[in-house]
């Protein structure tokens, strides 16, 4: 095949996978997204393996059939409440391949560049190699805490940001020096060298950060694994390489930015790590009685409602309780009932993590509503239920300027006539921050289990 | 331990402590309970229903008072008119007795408790804190006060309630005016307006307009800057000038409504004099006059406490049984308040009560401990803080100062220094490169807006497919003569391949599940 055939075939996959992504507007284009996204990866292969660039196709074929059936079983079996962990590993994988290509891109003796060409061929190198190590780890790490494997608490070291800041440096350094032995052929020790601290601080930039931030921790790596993709087009001169990985690069930037916002953060705090940065005074203390009920009285409160408002959380997920709640939505519905579902943008573990979660148990999509859509009609809603959430519903965001979560957005529940929270304990959530709303007087909490509490809920209203 | 409910024995009484569905609830904290035959028969109870939960029916007064630990009664003890003693001297020394007490009006009561080293709570000494809400007797029988106010207004008044146009004539709607919107007067406005009338409402305590106003009643404003609030929710005594103003509204009021409700009552101190002769004289022949604190005295000045008179045309109803008549109900929410007391009392359900002054809805309910006088409690605090709280928002929705120009403009500098360092310093075939990275991160960040936060899980997962890409890297370094480079792309094929198999095939899993 022709170098130009060649280029015009990554044009094709170019288009095709920006088509895929553009799919994803809306869920009746999406699916068709996804099959453009498929016939770009395919046009891209078949292109470069035809190339006459390639001559090896006995190890190609195996890796790619050996990769093709791990990738097809990991994608078979998953449940859909482990999509964060497979996420997350799936990104360390790029993050490695762009390791080891750029390793093998620099250890390739045929490529023959002089002066600043050279240079710049070996920044790229560089720096491929860094975000790729540190995309690995990081992921690695993030997959580590997702699947619980880690403790989902921050790690805070003292003196981290300085730790950070030495990282950097240390790199910067062992740059320097790469680029001055490579003028004499050397260079392989502090490349090696840099891998190392890459590798340490993708570890401990995750580890800083909490279970509950982990949608931005998320959607950072998908940026970072992008954005190894293009510094590895940079260095083998591969447009193809550069597009998508500017693609993906940004649809990860972009989600981390939705995600940070939806929490009122600030993106370096996040990274950073920890709470806590800005709040002056001590937040308000949360005093007050709750009032416990039990599954029976729940299913009579929801019979007596006309608007029934489900918000999901972290916990529903954990418990597995997507099937029930979709029975009991269904249930309801039959009764007449109008019941909706409000989705905070950072809910679960990983952006959209509640919509595939529903969407899994068959609860149809036009009755799951984004925050932005319901926050406005929170007075029209009898019986609203918080599954396994906390600090999305916590109304100190609003009204108390000294809580850690002061200035989130958050569903405001406790406008409608009755909340009904179910939750394991009176523990706190995940910012450890106490909250009123479990105390309000129109807040009832239902205490256990989400998903056995919700099959009793389920029986009592069918009994 | 041994809960005894004995017949209440004052004239109109008809409540009792405890009903079959509450003594069951006692049975199971561990408690046995008996009950004096027949005192669940004015509330229309009858002891084979109280048998059948597993009561022990005593048939005489003296027997049960003194094998009973524990004695759950309604009215404070008093002088029985058929053993011709007194119900103290029934109570055991060192025993127990939980009924409404008002201390503050029965000294020589608390005094001869306390001789007999009794423990005493009073169900009307139950602090005003949301926790002893469930507990709080006086609201759940103020509550019935102020319904059956209007229902024996209603009885006396010669009107419909309800406004109608029939063949014969117009009817206009009866005009109600309540006065004090505490629980009773509440529950008195919820009765008129639900029976159709126009029902107007005072209360010193600027913090029930809204209360008022959500039981679409009208909130009679007085023109005057006073708070009436005291502590634990409760009205206080207001200033001659604000008296004086306040009885002018209700001369004027007077002439208008057909029916007047007075709930006006302030903690340990005689009924406030609202409705003078001379506004009562002013009113329409045949309107009533409910005047719930006739026991206290009278908010107006012509009420007979207990009797029904008619004075001017105009009826005053002075009763103070109103919750007895309805018996059967009242008994119902009393004995659940008594129940609840229990449950606090015993923690650990094993029958046996724990007096714990630590707990601070006990503390304030106990107003005798083994002998030993302990009211009044330390005074409670208001639970909420209104003024308080007003001020808060402001702090969050303050502007965030806008930042400075030069830190508005110092990326843009930067990022202008650096493009400009690039662009004199690259080769230009790193530029075509850079020009692509470029127009595809804008291209990125117009189609990523687009997609539906719903679908923001495929969306990684499909990103995740495609920054399988780097397989490309990979291919082309296969065939690389050198061992090493080899090894390396061949692993590197492997990794990628697997992101792209799984990461479209389970972005295709879940969009399938996205079903309308």
């Amino acid at each position: 095949m022709s170098q130009s055939l060649v280029t015009m075939s990554y044009i094709v996959a170019t288009i095709l996978f920006i088509l895929s992504l553009s799919g994803l507007s809306n869920q009746e284009t999406s699916r068709r997204g996804n099959y453009f996204g498929m016939l770009g990866m395919a046009i891209a292969i078949f292109a470069t393996v035809l190339s006459g660039a390639v001559t090896s196709y006995a190890i190609l074929f195996s890796a790619l059939a050996v990769g093709g059936l791990i990738g097809l079983f990991a994608a078979k079996k998953v449940e859909m409440t482990q999509m964060p962990e497979l996420v997350a590993i799936m990104h360390s994988l790029v993050g490695m391949a762009a390791v080891l290509v750029g390793y093998a891109n620099f250890m390739d003796p045929s490529t023959n560049l002089t002066g600043v060409e050279k240079t710049i061929h070996e920044v790229e190198i560089y720096l491929g190699i860094l975000i790729g190590a540190v995309t690995f780890s990081g992921s690695v790490i993030a997959f580590g805490k997702l699947s619980e494997k880690i403790s989902g608490k921050p790690l805070l070291l003292p003196a981290r940001h300085w730790l950070n800041l030495g990282l950097l440096l240390g790199t910067v350094y062992l740059g320097y020096v790469f680029l001055h032995q490579t003028e004499n052929g050397g260079g392989l020790y502090p490349l090696l060298g840099m891998a190392v601290l890459a590798l340490l601080f993708g570890i401990h930039m995750v580890m800083a950060i909490g279970g509950a931030d982990m949608p931005v921790v998320v959607s950072m790596l998908n940026s970072y694994s992008g954005w190894a993709a293009s510094a590895t087009g940079f260095m083998l001169n591969n447009d193809l390489l550069i597009v998508t990985g500017a693609l993906v690069g940004s649809s990860g930037a972009i989600l981390s930015y939705i995600m940070c916002r939806a929490m009122n953060r600030h993106f370096l705090s996040v990274i950073a790590g920890g709470f806590g940065t800005a709040s002056g005074g001590e937040a308000a203390v949360v005093e007050g009685e709750v009032h416990p009920i039990d599954a029976e009285e729940t299913a009579r409160l929801l019979l007596d409602a006309k608007n029934i408002m489900i918000i999901p959380g972290y916990g529903m997920a954990v418990a597995q309780a997507q099937h029930t709640v979709n029975e009991i939505t269904k249930f309801l519905r039959d009764k007449g009932k109008k019941v909706g579902f409000g989705i905070h943008p950072v809910a679960g573990r990983m952006p959209g993590h509640m919509n595939v979660l529903l969407a899994e148990a068959k609860v149809p999509y036009d009755i799951v509503y984004e925050m932005d859509e319901i926050n406005e009609d929170w007075d029209k809603v009898d019986v609203s239920i918080v599954i396994g959430a906390n600090d999305i519903v916590n109304p100190s965001a609003l009204d108390d300027p000294n809580s850690p979560i002061a200035g989130m957005p958050v569903l405001e529940c406790w406008k409608g006539d009755t909340t009904i929270v179910m939750k394991r304990s009176m523990a706190s959530g995940y910012a450890g921050v106490g909250n009123p709303l479990f105390v309000k007087d129109n807040t009832r909490m239902l205490f256990g289990d989400a998903n056995k509490m919700l099959q009793e809920v389920l029986k009592a209203l069918k009994g | 331990m041994k809960i005894g409910v004995p017949k209440e024995i004052h004239p109109g009484e008809k409540r009792v402590a405890t009903t079959p569905e509450a003594a069951e609830q006692l049975i199971k904290l561990g408690f046995t309970v008996s009950i004096e035959s027949g005192a669940g028969v004015n509330a229309d109870i009858s002891d084979a229903v109280y048998q059948k939960v597993g009561v022990e029916i005593v048939n005489d007064a003296k027997t049960l008072w003194e094998t009973a630990d524990i004695v759950m009664k309604v009215r404070a003890p008093e002088q029985h008119p058929e053993l011709g003693i007194n119900e103290i001297d029934l109570l055991p020394t060192g025993g127990c007795l939980i009924s409404f007490i008002w201390p503050a009006q029965n000294e020589e009561l608390m005094n001869k408790l306390a001789a007999k080293g009794a423990t005493v709570l009073a169900m009307d000494s139950v602090p005003r804190i949301s926790r002893a809400q469930k507990l709080d007797a006086l609201s759940s029988m103020a509550n019935i006060a102020g319904y059956r106010a209007i229902v024996e207004a209603a009885q006396h008044f010669g009107r419909f309630f309800t406004g109608q146009i029939t063949a014969a004539g117009k009817i206009p709607p009866a005009k109600v005016l309540v006065i004090g919107a505490g629980v009773a007067g509440l529950a008195a406005i919820g009765a008129a307006k639900s029976m159709g009338a126009i029902v107007r409402s005072f209360d010193t305590r600027p913090e029930v307009k809204e209360q008022i106003e959500s039981m679409d009643a009208e909130f009679l404003m007085l023109d005057f800057k006073e708070e009436g609030s005291g502590t634990g929710g409760y009205a206080k005594t207001m200033s001659k000038e604000f008296i004086e103003a306040e009885m002018a509204l209700f001369a004027q009021q007077a002439l208008e409504v057909d029916i007047i409700v007075t709930t006006a009552l302030i903690p340990g101190k005689p009924a406030p004099k609202l409705i003078t002769e001379a506004m009562v004289k002013s009113m329409k022949p045949g309107s009533v006059i409910v005047d719930l604190a006739a026991e206290q005295g009278g908010n107006c000045e012509l009420t007979e406490k207990n009797e029904v008179v008619v004075k001017n045309g105009v009826t005053l109803i002075g009763y103070t049984n109103l919750p007895s008549r309805l018996a059967n109900q009242s008994s119902q929410l009393y004995a659940t308040n008594l129940r609840h007391l229990l449950t606090d009392l015993t923690p650990e359900k094993n029958g046996v009560i724990n007096v714990n002054m630590d707990d601070e809805v006990i503390r304030g309910t106990t107003v005798i401990k083994e002998g030993k006088i302990t009211w009044p409690p330390p005074p409670p605090t208001l639970s909420v803080a209104p003024a308080a709280k007003a001020e808060v928002p402001k702090t969050v929705t303050a502007e965030k100062p806008a930042p400075s120009p030069l830190k508005q403009f110092l990326p843009f500098l930067v990022i202008g220094a650096l493009l400009f360092w690039v662009g004199s310093a690259a080769p230009t075939a790193f530029m075509s490169h850079f020009t692509v990275f470029v127009l595809a991160c804008f291209i990125g960040y117009q189609v990523i807006w687009n997609v539906t936060p719903a679908l923001h899980t495929p969306l990684m997962s499909v990103t995740n497919a495609i920054s399988g890409i780097i397989v490309i890297g990979a291919l082309v370094q296969i065939s690389s003569p050198t061992q090493i480079v080899m090894i390396l792309a061949g692993l590197g094929i492997l990794l990628a391949s697997i992101n792209i198999a799984g990461g479209f095939l389970v972005t295709r899993r879940m969009l399938e599940m996205f079903r309308k």
